[in-house]
């Protein structure tokens, strides 16, 4: 017992980071797994619901956007829409469920110590798992289509890495606020299904004329989905920039979003277990 | 810090854990809640009075508390319901982030807070295992490996794959404190353990605790069982209102709780002299016809209980009282007996054993039985000491409204044929 000196350390409190990586990553990769599995626990289909379910969104909208509007005539539009729709997907389904995560794991929040940052990258991750298979599912339809791959494909991870970083940073945003105001829940959800038609999801940006294009090139997520559709469908697409705003406002944005979800998160992080 | 070591009985205990080296060190902890008198909750609220600043009432729960802990040491915290003891042990567990003061830490810590770890009601026993493994700081696949021992433990093994929304709160309990023991960690918080579950998991976690003494293990625990802190700890504090009321000798800490129980007008009758400390339970029991150990009674069976009980000093003409409370804390019934014989003084370290057999008026449900020791019958020297006996339970098929069940000869009939 004497023989180690047992060194005193510092106790501040709860905070968003801290307490050793390794066990910050297994927590991570722990609470995700978990949290996956749950996702899918009693249904018949099971991880298969991964899969299937953005396919089926995927040929309602087709089905319906290639009869009611003219967007069969955009190049290979299919391809694109089940593309945008997984990458899209990942985002909207990581930020919805992250809203009220703290509060879901209240439990651990209210009895345990550990970085708070957990939570929310929790919550991307296991998203992660279910965009991995789906994207492996979009390359098989790409391929199949008749699109041969190009060196640009190998940039996919950048575009990949940029929109887990938004995510993360609209949901650290939003599970911090929750707990104090309970509305930021209800208003995501109507935020997120705007967003879903202010991103070129359904559509390529080329399409929209006038203050609505301007709008929509603002968009952070536009960017990623619009560089998408030309480095791995239609190298051909063309990228807007023009006027200079429409580069610096998404950037700036992006940047922006990021910094203030790390700062309040940071902010909340050491109180948040008093707000349960 | 006033350390009465005269009045220990183990004071070559209490001074050897003072040399070992410092793991808990607290120095001046503040801790203030701003408890909101009108809460604002929405953002509607906050746009409708946007100048409006919510009004708070700040709560201290903790004003400036001291105190060092030493490795090994089993260390007691007491205190009336809300006197902040439970914001120390979160704020210790990095739980609550305090608002002034320094506190250290050395080792790798436990905690068992609010009567459980952190479970996630919809994962299976497995998962809420491993996940709490890791949250003490045990790697995964060492977590996975201690799935059996923990379950042991608890002795849950065949509800491995039940999700804990579908658990007791006593498995739950059980799970939770394995979950504890087993993370191997240097210093357990262990907040109010005793309060719940069954005898023989009483008992249990009384083994525990004396094998993680012996192993160095350094212990915090916050409850209200004083016999607890006279048993195991070596040194305890008392907490009051937010301050640091007294710390040192286990005993002198629980008779200053009592002090402070019963001075402030407590539900417990106030008794004019001095309350002290003086017995310990060697065994509390209900037996069975045969005479075996039982945990529930029958509903009508009569009652065997037997209890031994230790003379820790030496007690002018004792006077044994026992209460029988409901689930609720309410006294249903109780009895008082002198020692036998007339005895004039029960001297220190002898034992006295009180048994019989009861009447068992009961209705279906949990029973506590606790002891009252009093000195001399002329009450002028009252000592004043509850111990909590045992609890059990009640069961049958004849539930009724209250506690008991009278014979009543009553009957009901229309009253105009009974005047006629």
């Amino acid at each position: 017992m004497n023989g180690e000196a047992l060194e005193l350390r510092e106790v501040r409190g709860p905070s968003a980071l801290g307490g050793g990586w390794r066990r910050s990553l297994e927590l991570l990769y722990l609470i995700a797994s978990t949290e996956f599995k749950r996702t899918y626990f009693g249904t018949v289909l099971g991880y298969l619901w991964s899969l299937v379910r953005p396919l089926l969104l995927f040929a309602v909208l087709l089905v319906v956007f290639t009869h009611l509007t003219r967007l069969s005539t955009v190049p290979d539009y299919p391809v694109m829409l089940l593309m945008n729709i997984v990458l899209f997907g990942f985002f909207q389904e990581a930020t919805s469920v992250a809203v009220g995560s703290v509060v879901n794991q209240e439990s651990i929040v209210r009895k345990t110590q550990f970085p708070r940052l957990v939570i929310p990258l929790a919550v991307v991750l296991t998203s992660c798992f279910n965009l991995g298979p789906n994207l492996v599912v979009t390359f098989g339809f790409i391929l199949a289509w008749g699109i041969s791959p190009t060196w640009t494909w190998l940039l996919l991870p950048v575009l990949l890495a940029a929109l887990f970083v938004f995510t993360a940073a609209v949901s650290m945003l939003l599970s911090s606020l929750y707990p104090r105001y309970r509305d930021v829940g209800i208003i995501w959800t109507v935020v997120a299904t705007a967003l879903f038609y202010a991103t070129p999801v359904l559509y390529p940006l080329s399409r929209l004329h006038g203050a609505i294009a301007t709008l929509v090139a603002c968009n952070p997520l536009t960017p990623i989905l619009e560089l998408a559709r030309r480095w791995i469908i239609y190298p051909a697409a063309p990228i807007r920039t023009e006027p200079l705003l429409v580069v610096i406002v998404p950037i700036v944005l992006y940047v922006g979003i990021c910094v203030i979800g790390a700062w309040v998160f940071n902010r909340e992080a050491p109180r948040i277990a008093e707000e349960l | 810090m006033s350390t009465d070591q005269a009045s220990k009985t183990e004071p070559v205990a209490g001074a050897r854990i003072l040399e070992q080296p410092v793991v808990i060190s607290a120095r001046e902890v503040f801790k203030t809640f701003r408890v909101p008198e009108r809460r604002i909750d929405s953002l509607k609220e906050r746009a409708t009075h946007p100048m409006a600043r919510p009004r708070y009432r700040e709560l201290n729960a903790l004003r400036g508390v001291s105190f060092e802990v030493h490795e090994g040491e089993f260390f007691g915290i007491v205190g009336r319901n809300g006197s902040g003891k439970s914001t120390l042990l979160k704020i210790m567990a990095s739980i609550y982030r305090a608002d002034g003061g320094r506190i250290q830490m050395a080792g790798r810590l436990a905690p068992f807070i609010e009567l459980g770890v952190g479970f996630n009601p919809e994962l299976t026993a497995r998962e809420n295992v491993v996940l709490n493994g890791v949250l003490m700081g045990l790697g995964r696949r060492e977590a996975q490996r201690r799935i059996d021992a923990v379950l042991d433990f608890a002795e849950l093994r065949e509800f491995v794959d039940l999700k804990l929304k579908n658990y007791s709160s006593g498995m739950m309990v059980r799970l939770a404190f394995a979950v504890m023991v087993e993370a191997d960690a240097d210093i357990m918080l262990i907040d109010e353990v005793l309060a719940v579950g069954d005898a023989s998991f009483a008992q249990k976690c009384t083994d525990i605790f004396r094998a993680k003494r012996r192993a160095g293990k350094t212990i915090v625990l916050v409850t209200h069982d004083m016999a607890t802190v006279q048993a195991f700890c070596d040194r305890a504090m008392l907490i009051h209102d937010g301050t640091l009321s007294y710390l040192g000798d286990p005993e002198e800490t629980a008779l200053r709780y009592y002090r402070l129980n019963f001075g402030h007008g407590g539900t417990e009758p106030a008794p004019g002299g001095v309350p002290d400390v003086n017995v310990r339970i060697i065994d509390a029991r209900l037996e069975s016809e045969t005479g075996a150990r039982i945990e529930n009674v029958e509903q009508g069976d009569p009652i065997h209980l037997t209890v031994i009980l230790e003379a820790r000093r030496d007690l002018v003409s004792p006077v044994f009282g026992f209460h029988f409370q409901d689930a609720d804390g309410v006294r249903v019934f109780g009895f008082n007996r002198p020692l036998s014989d007339d005895v004039e003084v029960l001297r220190a370290g002898q034992r006295v054993r009180i048994s019989g057999k009861i009447e068992n008026p009961l209705l279906p449900g949990r029973y506590f039985v606790s002891c009252w020791i009093s000195r001399n019958r002329t009450q002028g020297d009252l000592a004043l000491h509850i111990l909590r006996l045992l609890d059990f339970v009640v069961y049958g098929t004849r539930p009724g409204p209250g506690s008991i069940s009278v014979q009543a000869d009553v009957e009901a009939v229309l009253e105009s044929e009974e005047a006629s």
